[in-house]
């Protein structure tokens, strides 16, 4: 994280507000993520994370802000179109083509940033075995290698998770969005994938939302705590959790 | 129970799946399609066969949609329909040979697949076939009330004529080659199709739609195109059946036959490569053979109909299929 561009901001949200009906879930919230470190979005239940972060993959579009993305405005932009410029994001339930091998899910992203878009209905697939290698050293990177032949559905949770993990990381992406990496995950599991965050981060942005506190702690470099659609804190773990108003949210919420 | 065999390494796990390359047995399965449809002339009526074809043919063609694209049209008739009528009335009206008026039917339902499709993939799940379905019934009607579709009449007559202007089609046999070979180039294209990196893109797209958006593919575009070869294929079957009956009608763009196209490919096995051709040939079979029983047969296609669905929901061949652990 060190480096002339430490300082530099990758992805900024300014006055993002999201209404559904007359409820206001996210409401004008600034965020700054800057390149190169792991940034964690917390938060008590309902304090708008994940609308947050939908927001900024695009796949709901604001009532009100803009977002920018390496200077440019992604604020009407498609998903589809902000992830071919780098900005790629995982799911909450784990994102995986379940009929399709190991091997063949990252092959797919690998297809998109090798071959562009892929409409050539008249070939044989089997253009797509130069492609295999590749995967092959991506499934072997996160430890996957016994089941690239497997169909992705026989894996188990924390598998599924590597598995999108290489997938994801098939396509370079700059910066990373990952939606509660280790919603419902063991203890095994969470060291694993914690490892392998890591290991991601080098080169890259991070945005995560997580609600596993010691992976927030040991993970990420900045914290933005968002609490009823506002954000109540931001800073390191350190500072964050010593925050007053952070304790009263996350402690005091049950007692309103 | 799919994250409990996770612990043993896959070879054992998926013995079945891993024995024999599924394209190996699905080349060796054409080829005997191909020896059987030389030999069947043989001993069973050509028109019935040239008939089962067809059907089989749009079949293929609204399987290609739905078991691999996802999407479910309840509108296919009017590509099929729409495409025997500009066929009947491109060799009737304009003397056209017959590849030429199959060629314009299939380019007309090329044009509709594209218009439609570009609508319809705005919307998702029932809406999707909702609005295939009402573009459908505005064919329908159209075809009552345009002039060039004969209204309740249809095009009658079509002269048969001569391919490429050379080889008489008025001997059944002869047609029927020239069916088996328009069946067979069709069934290979959507086999080509199915195994393209287009196909692998849609499979992801059926798979996980917003996965595959957040890998940066635009999935409007490929379920179009999809759509799009899907309506051209159903036009080449709905042509081709023209020119084979002489005759286009009401009958191919009502929306009882979008319903039959559908009870086929379920029959048969939605998403496996040859189930709609033993659909169409099970359907039609039942509607040929029960004739006798007038209007009991739609009744014993819905008992068949409803069986099916109760006991393999897959369809016979995808039944087929899971019993020797192979995809079909």
């Amino acid at each position: 994280m060190s480096g002339p561009q430490a300082d530099e901001v990758v992805l900024a949200a300014s006055g993002l507000t999201k209404d559904f009906g007359g409820f206001r879930a996210v409401s004008s919230v600034e965020l700054q993520v800057r390149r190169g470190t792991i940034h964690a979005l917390i938060g008590p239940n309902g304090a708008g994370k994940t609308t947050c972060f939908n927001l900024l993959t695009k796949f709901l579009t604001p009532t009100a802000g803009t977002i920018r993305y390496n200077g440019r405005d992604i604020t009407r932009m498609k998903p589809a179109d902000v992830a071919r410029l780098g900005l790629v994001r995982s799911f909450q339930i784990s994102a995986v083509f379940p009929k399709l091998s190991v091997l063949e899910n990252v092959r797919i992203a690998l297809q998109r940033r090798k071959r562009g878009d892929s409409f050539d209905f008249w070939r044989s697939e089997r253009v797509l075995r130069a492609l295999d290698e590749e995967a092959l050293a991506l499934v072997e990177d996160v430890g996957l290698a016994a089941f690239a032949r497997a169909p992705a559905v026989d894996l188990s949770y924390g598998r599924k998770r590597a598995l999108e993990i290489a997938t994801t990381l098939a396509l370079e992406p700059d910066m990373l969005l990952l939606d509660e990496p280790m919603a419902g995950m063991g203890h095994e599991d969470i060291d694993r994938i914690s490892a392998l965050i890591r290991r991601a981060s080098a080169g890259r942005t991070i945005l995560m939302v997580e609600h596993n506190l010691s992976v927030v702690a040991s993970l990420s470099d900045r914290i933005t705590v968002l609490a009823r659609g506002q954000v109540l804190a931001e800073g390191d773990y350190a500072a964050v959790s010593k925050d007053p108003r952070v304790i009263e949210a996350y402690i005091g919420a049950g007692h309103g | 129970m799919a994250a409990a065999h996770d612990a043993t390494p896959i070879a054992a796990a998926r013995p079945a799946a891993e024995g024999v390359d599924p394209k190996a047995l699905h080349r060796r399965i054409m080829i005997g399609i191909v020896v059987l449809l030389a030999l069947l002339p043989l001993g069973v009526y050509p028109i019935f066969l040239m008939k089962v074809l067809c059907f089989a043919l749009f079949a293929l063609a609204f399987n290609l949609l739905l078991g691999f694209g996802g999407l479910l049209s309840f509108g296919h008739a009017a590509y099929f329909g729409m495409a025997g009528y500009v066929s009947a009335y491109a060799a009737k009206a304009w003397g056209l040979t017959p590849e030429l008026a199959i060629a314009s039917g299939t380019l007309a339902a090329t044009a509709l697949g594209l218009a439609f499709g570009a609508l319809a993939i705005r919307r998702q799940g029932i809406y999707f076939a909702m609005i295939t379905l009402a573009l459908a019934q505005m064919v329908y009607f159209f075809s009552l009330q345009a002039r060039f579709t004969g209204g309740e009449d249809g095009i009658q007559g079509v002269p048969r004529g001569r391919l490429f202007g050379l080889i008489d089609l008025s001997d059944d046999r002869v047609l029927y080659a020239v069916v088996a070979v328009i069946f067979t180039a069709g069934m290979l294209l959507i086999y080509r199709v199915i195994h393209s990196p287009f196909g692998q893109v849609l499979k992801a797209i059926r798979e996980n739609e917003p996965r595959a958006i957040s890998l940066g593919y635009r999935v409007n575009r490929y379920k179009l195109a999809v759509f799009v070869l899907s309506a051209t294929l159903a036009g080449v079957a709905g042509s081709t059946k023209a020119i084979v009956f002489q005759l286009a009608s009401l009958t191919d763009v009502h929306w009882s036959m979008s319903g039959e196209v559908v009870l086929m490919t379920l029959v048969g096995g939605m998403g496996t490569v040859f189930g709609p051709i033993v659909g169409a040939f099970v359907m039609i079979a039942m509607e040929s053979y029960l004739a006798p029983f007038g209007a009991w047969v739609t009744i014993i296609q819905g008992c068949v109909f409803v069986v099916c669905v109760l006991t393999f929901r897959d369809g016979i061949v995808g039944m087929l299929g899971r019993i020797l652990r192979r995809p079909l």
